[in-house]
Order: structure tokens, then sequence, then C-alpha cells
């Protein structure tokens, strides 16, 4: 697959700026939405990231038209959506399953919005055609369908939505039935387009690789709130929450001791991050007391692995994963570690018994029978 | 070399080794499939003779002769015959308003149970079989009481029964058709674009339904062609009706005429099918090339 990344003057958007404030809706016993407040400033693509049954689908199906609320409001460019139905909102949206007409021919879909439009036959095959060529596949408009692969039909949904020229662009989890090599290869071209043609822009994931990568801003959600709307590498480097924490990227959960203000695990004495600010502050670990038992949370390139007969650990799995070779490591009392080891150091190979050290100066802790209650901080930048 | 993601595991590989799936015999398999083919062969050719047989006898009861010839003179003396015509055409209007009747009701009410109701949908299965309970016979019985003048003075009251007599099967034809395609996110799709409700359903929702069409299409026509009690008692002469009347003034030309409504019926009921048939083959031909 290319990336036609062919200019046209036509195909040039301004994106609107959304406001969705103070959503709810409850749908029987489950608060779907509780507050949901998040702003997209125009041409921005924003990730809605969390587990299933977080809310994420309902906030972008509101936006959409096809959900009402119970309260809040959903403004685009200022103006209030709540009494315009789905059909004149304007918003060009990708499914999750594949929505293509299958009594029309790629080109018809893509013409379809238009053909809705009043668009006349020559002008809207002549956009529709523009449209396929966006997105490469200019030579399948005649194929139904069910003739094509499940990349491809994604692929004609976006020249679809793309075609009625959307103030909002909504993507539902659309790389989701994909397999990984489209799904990358998608996730770039969508990214491409989006960046070019300026759209404002909602993805609904639970890949966070997905969401990592694509938006300008991750908005974790959990149970129909924010978690954290930041960018990716803030989101990964300082998560507010042990929630965000563990859910963006692998986090291992170590047991520690608070010691004066400080943490001890693995036979040594670290800091404790500070809190982030007002809008993320947990309970001030300077209010534990020494001796109290905490989870230490530490990312995999955090720890070290160095073989030992008589370490406190058993290296269980090794994963190789390209430049890092991700060990499992299990501890004493049961405790499963990951452990990124670059693949320039000394092979450990499974079965080996291993001392596990910690690389980091200050972690991030939680309260081991809650998790989501950490106490943390963004200090260092990393890398995503 | 290694491959990305390739996980080495630390496990115990040593469980009870697998037991081979016991397998029949190809003589034990060949036997079975010959006594499962022995029985079908029975039912097969009983049901076929309660089926053909009356055929048969109706075929030679047509064509013989009073002189105990055979001859195709009572299928010829058909068109002649007082009242054909005009019964045929009676019967054909009527299967063309009740499909349409019933196609106008149904497919709405099924797409919006299935969409806005999910939850209904077994209420509604429930509400369509009624007039499956409910004779024919008491069904015009009561409506001929209450119906107001204008209605019972023409004879599309009886298209009107037939809609409902047709609602069962009608109904489930569509649901079939419906749970076979993914109606909420076309819809959606379809709404997001910009569509109405109207082109929604005209564009994207019949077209996709059409196997679903079709056999809603088959069952109406096949009904009305062949309903007899309500026609009967409305006092109106339909194909059925004039079969019966006309039998006892001559029962060859009757029974000839039975034959070929019968083929008729077959016949248009195959026409419809074939549509989807082509359809089907043309689809999976499409599948196989790609």
């Amino acid at each position: 697959m290319t990336t036609n990344t062919a200019t046209n003057g036509n195909t040039e958007h301004i994106g609107a700026t959304v406001e969705l404030g103070g959503l709810r809706r409850r749908f029987g016993a489950t608060q779907a939405l509780d507050g949901f407040t998040l702003t997209l400033q125009p041409g921005e693509l924003v990730a809605l990231l969390g587990p299933s049954g977080c809310g994420k689908t309902t906030a972008l199906r509101v936006l959409a038209g096809f959900e009402t609320v119970d309260s809040g409001q959903v403004l685009v460019d200022g103006v209030d959506q709540s009494r315009i139905p789905a059909q004149k909102r304007d918003m060009g949206m990708v499914f999750q399953s594949y929505s293509l007409f299958p009594n029309m021919t790629a080109l018809d879909n893509v013409a379809f919005g238009l053909r809705m439009r009043k668009m006349g036959s020559k002008a809207r095959r002549a956009r529709a055609l523009e449209q396929l060529d966006l997105v490469g596949l200019e030579s399948e408009a005649a194929k139904y369908p069910h003739q094509m692969s499940g990349g491809q039909q994604q692929r004609v949904a976006l020249a679809r939505a793309l075609a009625i020229e959307p103030r909002v662009l909504l993507l539902d989890e659309p790389l989701s039935a994909l397999d990984a090599k489209v799904r990358v290869q998608l996730r770039e071209q969508i990214r491409v387009l989006q960046t070019r043609l300026k759209i404002t822009t909602l993805f609904v994931t639970h890949d966070q690789e997905e969401a990592l990568s694509m938006a300008d801003r991750v908005c974790v959600m959990r149970s129909g709130r924010i978690e954290q709307v930041d960018t990716p590498s803030v989101l990964y480097a300082a998560p507010s929450t042990a929630f965000v924490a563990e859910f963006v990227g692998t986090m291992n959960r170590i047991p520690g001791v608070i010691d004066q203000g400080r943490v001890s695990l693995l036979g040594t004495t670290v800091d404790i991050r500070a809190v982030a600010g007002p809008d993320h502050a947990g309970p001030d670990h300077g209010a534990r007391a020494s001796g109290s038992p905490v989870d230490v949370l530490v990312r995999p390139e955090g720890l070290a692995v160095t073989p030992a007969p008589h370490g406190r650990g058993l290296v269980m799995t090794t994963t190789f994963l390209g430049s890092v070779t991700r060990l499992g490591v299990l501890l004493d009392e049961d405790v499963m570690v990951y452990v990124d080891q670059p693949n320039s150091a000394p092979q450990v190979p499974v079965g080996t018994a291993a001392e596990v050290t910690l690389t980091e100066r200050d972690v991030m802790v939680s309260d081991p029978t809650s998790p989501g209650t950490a106490q943390v901080a963004g200090a260092s930048e990393v890398a995503v | 070399m290694v491959a990305i993601g390739e996980v080495n595991v630390l496990m115990d590989t040593t469980g009870p080794p697998r037991r081979a799936a016991r397998r029949p015999t190809r003589s034990r398999l060949a036997d079975r499939l010959l006594s499962i083919s022995w029985w079908r062969g029975i039912v097969l050719v009983c049901t076929g003779a309660f089926f053909l047989i009356p055929l048969y006898a109706a075929l030679r009861f047509s064509l013989q002769t009073f002189s105990g010839g055979f001859s195709f003179s009572a299928f010829g003396a058909i068109p002649s015959q007082q009242g054909f015509t005009a019964a045929l055409s009676l019967s054909v209007r009527l299967a063309v308003v009740t499909t349409l009747i019933t196609l106008g009701l149904m497919v709405p009410t099924s797409v919006y149970v299935h969409l806005r109701l999910p939850r209904l949908r077994r209420t509604f299965d429930g509400i369509t079989i009624v007039p499956i309970v409910i004779p024919p016979v008491v069904l015009i019985v009561g409506v001929l009481q209450v119906a107001p003048t204008f209605l019972k003075s023409t004879p599309y009251l009886l298209a009107l029964m037939y809609a409902i007599l047709a609602m069962p099967f009608v109904y489930r034809s569509l649901d079939a058709g419906l749970r076979a395609i993914d109606l909420k996110t076309l819809v959606e799709a379809s709404r997001s674009l910009g569509g109405r409700w109207g082109s929604t359903l005209w564009r994207v929702i019949m077209p996709n339904l059409r196997t679903g069409l079709l056999s809603a299409t088959v069952l109406t026509v096949a009904l009305v062609l062949g309903e007899f009690t309500m026609a009967s008692l409305d006092l109106y002469q339909t194909v059925p009706v004039w079969i019966y009347n006309f039998a006892q003034d001559d029962g060859h030309v009757s029974t000839a005429v039975s034959l070929l409504a019968l083929v008729v019926t077959w016949v248009v009921l195959l026409v419809i099918s074939s549509f989807d048939l082509r359809r089907i083959r043309r689809t999976a031909q499409i599948r196989k090339d790609a």
C-alpha cells in the first residue's frame, strides 16, 4: 500500500473547534459518561483511550448525533448541536465494522454523501475519484466491498467520510478489525491525511500504541470520566494517576515499604515522585507512616537484570521485541516483573537465577489495595 | 534468527499424550451412509407420491374425454370460459396490491423494531403469529361486520385482509434478511453522510434486503393466488373461487384450470426466486474470481 500525498486545493479544510461540556449519560445501571468535558482545537487529532465500557464510544456517538445525553452540551464552533440531527451535522465517520454499503461500488460509496448533498453526477464522480486517489484506491473504483480486503474497505470508508468535507472527522476504532501490518500502514495514512487536510478529528481506540502514535493529545478515560488528557510523551512519562500509568505502556507493580518519606524495594531506597498539580493530586505521600506497605510502579526500562546464582528472581520468559528483549522474572512472593534488556547486553536465558535492580532514582507509589490511587507526578521526559 | 515477539517460556510441557481420535472404519462409514440414503429414499418416494399422485389423477382426468380417449381440449377451452379472465385479472391485481401494502407496512416496521426496539423483537414475533391462529373465516366475517361501506364495496378490502394473513410470513422473511446485515452500522453510516430516513431506507436498506424482500413477495403472491375462504365469503370471484364455481358446470375444464393455476403459480414463484438466485451465483462467481 502506498500513501498518496498528491496535493489538491479542493481538499484543504479548516477544522472546527469542538467543545464537549459536562456530558452525562446513563444506560440503566451503567454511568457511561460522568461529567465528560473535552475541547478539541481546530485541526487537532485527539484520541479517546480506555478499556472497554469506559464511555469513549458513547462520547463519540454523542458528538456524531447518534446518542443523546442526560445533561451537558456539545458545541461545534460555538454552535449547540443538541437539536441538530446526525445527518445535518457534517461529520464524517469511519466505523469499527466494515460499513461500506454492500450494494454499491467503491465509487458509489464515496459518492453517496455527495449525492445526498444534491451534487451533480459529473462533479460527484470527479470528487469521488479524487478521494479514492487520495487513499490510493482509484483503480478499485468499480469494485464492490466484498471484492476488497478489509484494509481497502476501511480506506474507502475513510475516503467516503472525507468526500463530504466534514467539519469533524470521527474514527470509531477503524483499525481494530485489520491485521497488524495493514493497521500500521493505515494509521500512518490516516495521520498524513488528517494533518494535511487539517480536519479536527476524534479517534476512539482501546489500543494504546495506536493512540500514542497518531494523536496530538490522548484522553485516557475510565468509568465515564477523564483520567488525564495530555500529549503522548507527557502521558507516558508523567501519568497523573496509577490507572493511567498502568494503562499506558507496560508497568510493573512491585511491593515496597515507606521509609521516612522515601520507599524501599528490591534492596534499595529511592525517592517518591512529587505530585503533579492540583488537578491530579492524590493523597500526600508524606502522610504515610514509615513501614506502610505500598505498591511501587516501575516501567520495564526502569529495572535491570543480572544473572546471580543466589538472586531473588528466576527468569521465566524472554520476548524478543526488536531493539530490546523483555524478560519476565518471577520474584519472591510470586511477584512477576518485566524488565527490558538491551539486545547489546549479555543475553539471560530462561531458567536463569537472577537479581533484579532498580535503575530509576524516583518512583511512583500506589496504595497496594486500591489500584488507581497513586501519588504521582512526572518529572523526567521519556521518548515514546 | 529470532522473530519479533517470539516468546520463550519456562513451563512444563510434559502433559499426558493426546489420545488419537477414534474414527470409524471405512466400511462402517459406508454402511452408515448407505443406511441413511436408504431411509432418505423411502421418505422422498413417499413424499413425492403424496404430492404427485393427486396431480397425476387431476391431469389424467382433465385430459380424458367422454369417449375414453385423451385430448387437450379442456385446456384449450379455458380462455373462452365465462368469468375466467375477470377472475384471473382480479387475482393478479389483488396479488400486486397486497404485496405493496404488506411491504409498505412491514419493511419500515421491521426496520424500526430492529433498530429502535430490539428488546421487543420477541413480542413482535408473537404478535405476527396471531393471523395464523385466527381462522380466515372468523377474520373476514368479523371485518365485514365493522368495515365501512366504501371498503366493503371494493375488492381491495380483500387486499387488506390478505396483508394481515401474509404478515407472519413476510415478517419472518424480512427479519431473517435484517439479521443478515449490519443494519445499525449501515443506517448510521448513511445518516452521517447526510442521508435522510427515506433515502437510507430506499438506497441502503432495501437493496441489501433483496433476498428477504423477494421471499416475502413470493410468499404473499402464493398466498393471494391460493386463498379461497375470504374471497368466497366477500362474494368476489378470484381464480380459486371461480374454479370452485365452475367445477359444478364442467369438471374437466375446472380441473384443467386448477392444474394450470398451479403451474402458473410455480412459474411465477420460480421467476421471482431466480432473480435472487442469479444474484447469488454472480456474487459467488465474483468472489471466486477475486
